[in-house]
């Protein structure tokens, strides 16, 4: 137990080890709300999916592989960055921290780069396009399930929106260490604030885990 | 003495009765455990108040702390889930039955729309806000809304069921009593929600046969418009008895299973037939193209109900053409 | 907020009232007194305005018509009364006022896990307040608490998308609240305090944090479809493109039934406390009642159908949530019994908090039986959406969760505020608020028996006459609130000064001073007691003899 509070050691905490088991359960416990949050929608996903199975199937056809595929890859890479991050700041390396850091911003940031491409594809069709896939009163497909398809879109919409939204926090906290980390804040006896970022970041990477299958491939089998 | 402070409101069906009794036994069972709660806290709160201390007396004893044992919650949990049990079980008797009407009942269209309740009789006669029926026949309502939901509920039957956009519910009940009932809706839908009320008037068989026979009837019932509208809408071009025809014959399969293409089945009642219309390629009949157009749009949902009406009458043989 | 600071400057011992008393003191404070006392003053507003809300619409409910409001008026303010009354008052009343003053010092610690997030939680709280409030003032809302589909999205010509996002915004601070809560229990226990030595409103905490955790994510991603629906005009339940009104339905009361308990529990712990305090003895079945709390939060998950046996789920599903909603009533019947056994050869006196502790039981008994009318498929089809349920659901929030709430506001008011209130006037108060409940809420028993819809702003004349009894209750009950706000007031200024004990009650949180010091305690304490210690004399100095380590019976 530690009678000299270090810096890093919060008033109220007793000694370093209450205090990293409390940030390490206080993530989880956020984690597990934002399994509920993102829950519900997967929820209304399933529902339709199940009413409207050929609509889903023609939806998913409409969106753009390629990108999907260049942007799980680009996910999953600033991942690794961000358990590298950790792994720096465990080991006394704060400058590779902090370039890790770095790293995973840039790559979260072509995630989004890439996302904008593809939602501006779909918002601005061109005069002659076939189709129009904003739902809303514009929407526009000629086919019989263009209903269901509106639905998907709905659903493709929100959710990758939802999840940018969560990207862009996540970009944002990213930035705040790494000015930190820069600092040389970040070592051996007090690296919390990167753990539990890179927890939620790996959360975030998850999330798209599950979404690129379920609104880009499952129309292609 | 007012009519709301009696134990019941009015019964006007046996299924009123049958509620009323349920809710007497559970009413009994309250009050039983109310009382008993109530005299329970008062005695023990007056035997073991604290008393109060003379001046310069030795402090009193504190009471015991209880003791650790659960027999009391054991077998007080169990006798209580004993009483519970027997509520779910009659009240799910009850539900089951007001979920199923019986085969001979006669058929009410009801579309509400904010803020009224539209209303057309087998005979093709219709009416708004009041719901004339025969006393001692059973009545089947089929319902839908035009645009929120809505709910249907006449207190003096102890029916409700609510009204849905963009599907069919259904509500039953055999009046036992002449007279005028309220008609409320119960699901909040706007502005004028309160106002969306109107009035069941339960009438003898003849005074139904004499009433629903004159008025402004547009002399079609809803399966003669259905009929029509099946013809006038080209349905008949595919969905005819003969082989080779692009659409599955209609005659007769009103509330069978139906075969789907992708190998699962699907019970055709009022919903898929109007999935089928509204939404065609949702549920394809198995051995047939989907080539089937949407007539989304093209029909109102009055005209609706009378197509689901009329493919309902194709069910029995007799009125095949 | 300045009275209470002007009036414990005198003292000259230095507490957390008056060891700075800038406004930025209390703005920027990270200590979780200070932020639940900033809780109690915004939730105290939410409560007047949701409160004034329903003395209007019960006016206008006098008269068989529409002389007061017009409809559309009407439905705003019953929106408004729901609204603020459940997103801005109850969820967050007792866990964010007693909770977030009570929680760290219950457990002998010097603050909660993340002070920092537990500040944010207000100001995240009062920013959710705010656009609840704007969406009021500049129109109005009238889709009912429910904001039911398609009439949220696509039919209401109001602020609908200013409401949802207060009440999304708002569910964040209940989340961070919640976390930490969890974290704290788990972690910042002072030395010897075992899990069974946790007063019993600590317990109820953990439950109540637990399904807000797991429950409000659902409603916010569920306002979220309602948001892009109507704002975007993107189809989720639009009937018209095949969507589904009734999966919003499920979606919603996934939340929102859960939230009753979230409401409900929090005043179950504080009666558990009242209760063992003025009977002066540990309570009967405290493991009882610690786990039922518990098995009511996760039962909770279960039952949220059973909003739905007329809205055309399944004959199956209906059938599930029914029996499973069954299953709800014996950890709350066995909670009711284990506090009667606790009178039963205590030594009982009827101080204020008791008499709005037995406020509580008494309401809460009726409201929890009347539930069985309700969860029983038969009965239900006829009670469903009329006054019936609302008098019900009064007594369960307002019988069981307000006065939960004013049982642990008169019983810690000492503690806060270092002052004692006029006891004489509280025991008069209560009994008014009693029988001014009684009076509002009974009526519209028998106003469902026999038909009458809710959210009715005309209705048959039959029904006047209940009306008018309601109507007169909702009266009595704002005097009754009206002199607790006067008497309350008063005692921060000329109430008699409160010792660390005023109650001889037992717990860590009646060995420190009133008010307390900044971190609560001047050492950390060491627990060597069980819980409840009542046939112990009060400890100031714990003997030394006795291991933390000590079995706790």
């Amino acid at each position: 137990m530690a009678d000299s509070h270090p810096p890093y050691l919060a008033h109220h905490f007793e000694d370093l080890e209450q205090q990293k088991q409390s940030a390490t359960l206080g993530i989880w416990l956020f984690l597990i709300t934002e399994v509920m949050f993102f829950g519900g929608l997967f929820l209304g996903y399933i529902v339709y999916r199940g009413m409207y199975p050929e609509a889903w199937h023609l939806g998913s056809g409409k969106l753009d592989i390629v990108l999907g595929t260049v942007n799980t890859v680009v996910l999953i890479v600033s991942s690794l960055t961000m358990a590298l991050a950790v792994r720096s700041a465990q080991i006394n390396r704060p400058k590779a921290c902090a370039n890790y850091l770095l790293a995973t911003i840039v790559l979260g940031t072509a995630f989004l780069g890439i996302k904008a491409v593809e939602y501006s594809a779909k918002f601005f069709p061109g005069e002659d396009a076939a189709y129009v896939l904003i739902p809303g009163a514009n929407f526009f497909l000629d086919s019989p399930f263009s209903n269901g398809v509106q639905l998907f879109f709905s659903f493709y919409f929100t959710m990758t929106g939802m999840h940018a939204i969560h990207m862009i926090i996540g970009i944002g906290i990213l930035a705040w260490l790494y000015v930190k980390a820069r600092q040389g804040t970040y070592h051996e006896h007090y690296y919390n604030p990167v753990e539990v970022t890179g927890l939620y970041w790996h959360f975030v990477d998850i999330v798209w885990i599950f979404l690129f299958p379920l609104l880009y491939l499952i129309g292609r089998h | 003495m007012n009519e709301t402070l009696k134990l019941l409101p009015a019964q006007a069906t046996d299924f009123a009765g049958q509620v009323d009794a349920l809710y007497l036994f559970i009413l009994a069972v309250t009050v039983i455990f109310t009382v008993l709660f109530f005299v329970l806290l008062v005695g023990f709160s007056i035997k073991y108040r604290r008393r109060k201390r003379a001046e310069g007396a030795a402090e009193e004893k504190a009471p015991e702390p209880p003791h650790e044992h659960y027999t009391l919650e054991i077998f007080g949990g169990a006798f209580l889930l004993v009483l519970l049990m027997i509520m779910f079980f009659w009240g799910a008797k009850l539900y089951f039955k007001a979920q199923t009407p019986p085969s001979d009942a006669m058929e009410i269209l009801v579309t509400g729309k904010q803020w009224m309740w539209k209303i057309q009789h087998p005979s093709g006669k219709k009416e708004i806000n009041t719901l004339h029926v025969p006393v001692g026949r059973a009545v089947r309502l089929s319902m839908t809304s035009e645009d929120v939901i809505h709910s249907f509920f006449i207190p003096a039957f102890r029916v409700k069921n609510d009204v849905l956009p963009g599907r069919y519910t259904q509500l039953w009940f055999k009046p036992t009593k002449e007279g005028t009932f309220h008609l409320f809706c119960a699901e909040y839908c706007g502005n004028e929600h309160a106002r969306m009320i109107g009035f069941v008037k339960v009438i003898s068989e003849e005074e139904y046969e004499a009433w629903t026979g004159t008025g402004p009837v547009e002399g079609e019932t809803p399966v003669q418009a259905g009929e029509r509208l099946f013809a006038e809408l080209g349905c008949l071009a595919c969905h005819n008895p003969a082989s080779g025809a692009l659409g599955p014959n209609l005659a007769g399969r009103f509330g069978s299973m139906v075969q789907l293409m992708d190998g699962t089945t699907v019970l055709h009642d009022e919903n898929y037939t109007r999935e089928s219309i509204l939404n065609p390629m949702a549920k394809i009949v198995a051995g047939y193209a989907p080539i089937m157009p949407t007539f989304q749009g093209q029909v109102t949902e009055e005209q609706l109900g009378h197509l689901v009406a009329y493919i309902k009458s194709l069910a029995t043989p007799s009125t095949e053409p | 907020m300045t009275s209470v600071t002007d009036t414990s400057a005198s003292p000259p011992e230095k507490n957390y009232l008056n060891e700075k008393i800038t406004v930025s003191s209390w703005l920027l404070s990270l200590d979780h007194k200070r932020i639940g006392l900033l809780y109690l003053i915004s939730l105290l507003v939410f409560f007047l305005i949701g409160g004034a809300a329903a003395l209007v619409f019960r006016l206008e409910l006098l008269t068989p018509e529409a002389n007061l409001l017009r409809s559309e008026t009407y439905n705003k303010f019953f929106t408004t009364h729901g609204i603020v009354m459940i997103f801005f008052f109850l969820i967050p009343s007792i866990p964010a006022v007693l909770g977030n003053f009570l929680l760290p010092i219950m457990l002998g610690a010097k603050d909660f896990a993340f002070p920092k997030i537990n500040l944010a939680s207000w100001y995240v709280f009062m920013a959710g307040g705010l656009l609840g409030i704007i969406a009021t003032i500049a129109g109005g809302v009238e889709t009912g608490w429910t904001f039911y589909t398609p009439y949220s999205t696509m039919y209401a010509n109001s602020n609908v998308i200013l409401a949802v996002s207060g009440a999304f915004i708002a569910g964040f601070s209940s989340i961070m609240t919640a976390l930490n809560f969890i974290v704290t229990i788990h972690k910042m226990r002072a030395p010897g305090l075992t899990w069974f030595r946790l007063p019993l409103f600590v317990w109820a905490m953990y439950a109540t944090a637990l399904v807000i955790l797991l429950g409000t994510p659902v409603v916010a991603i569920t306002l979220v479809m309602i948001f892009v629906e109507r704002a975007f005009g993107f189809g989720i339940f639009d009937p018209a493109l095949g969507g589904d009104p009734v999966l919003f339905q499920h979606l919603f009361w996934f939340y929102s039934h859960p939230a009753v308990y979230i409401m409900i529990l929090p005043a179950m712990g504080v009666v558990s406390e009242v209760i063992s305090c003025f009977s002066k003895r540990r309570l009967y079945g405290y493991k009882v009642i610690a786990f039922s709390s518990l098995a009511i939060a996760v039962i909770g998950f279960f039952v949220w159908g059973h909003h739905m046996f007329v809205s055309s789920q399944s004959t199956f599903a209906s059938l599930t949530f029914s029996f499973l909603t069954f299953f709800v009533a014996v950890p709350t019947a066995l909670k009711m019994l284990n506090w009667i056994m606790t009178l039963y050869k205590g030594s009982v006196s009827l101080a204020s908090p008791m008499l709005y502790a037995f406020g509580f039981l008494g309401l809460f008994v009726i409201g929890g039986l009347t539930g069985l009318f309700l969860s029983t498929l038969g009965t239900d089809i006829h009670f469903h959406d009329t006054y019936f349920v609302v008098a019900h659901f009064h007594y369960v929030m307002v019988g069981g969760g307000v006065m939960g709430f004013l049982a642990g506001l008169h019983f810690w008011w000492p503690k806060m505020t270092g002052r004692k209130y006029p006891e004489a006037i509280a025991v008069f108060t209560a009994i008014v608020i009693f029988v001014g409940f009684n009076l509002t809420f009974f009526p519209q028993f028998q106003l469902g028996v026999h038909g009458m819809p809710r959210r009715y702003h005309v209705y048959p004349e039959e029904f006047q006459l209940l009306h008018i009894f309601s109507t007169s209750g909702a009266m009595v009950l704002g005097f009754g609130y009206t002199i607790m706000a006067i008497y309350l007031l008063w005692s921060l200024k000329f109430g008699q000064k409160a010792g660390s004990n005023p109650w001889d009650a037992r717990g860590l949180e009646w060995e420190t001073s009133s008010p307390p010091p900044t971190h609560n305690f001047h050492q950390t304490p060491v627990v060597r007691q069980p819980v409840y210690p009542y046939e112990a004399p009060s400890v100031t100095a714990p003997p030394a003899n006795d291991s933390p380590e000590a079995s706790h019976g």
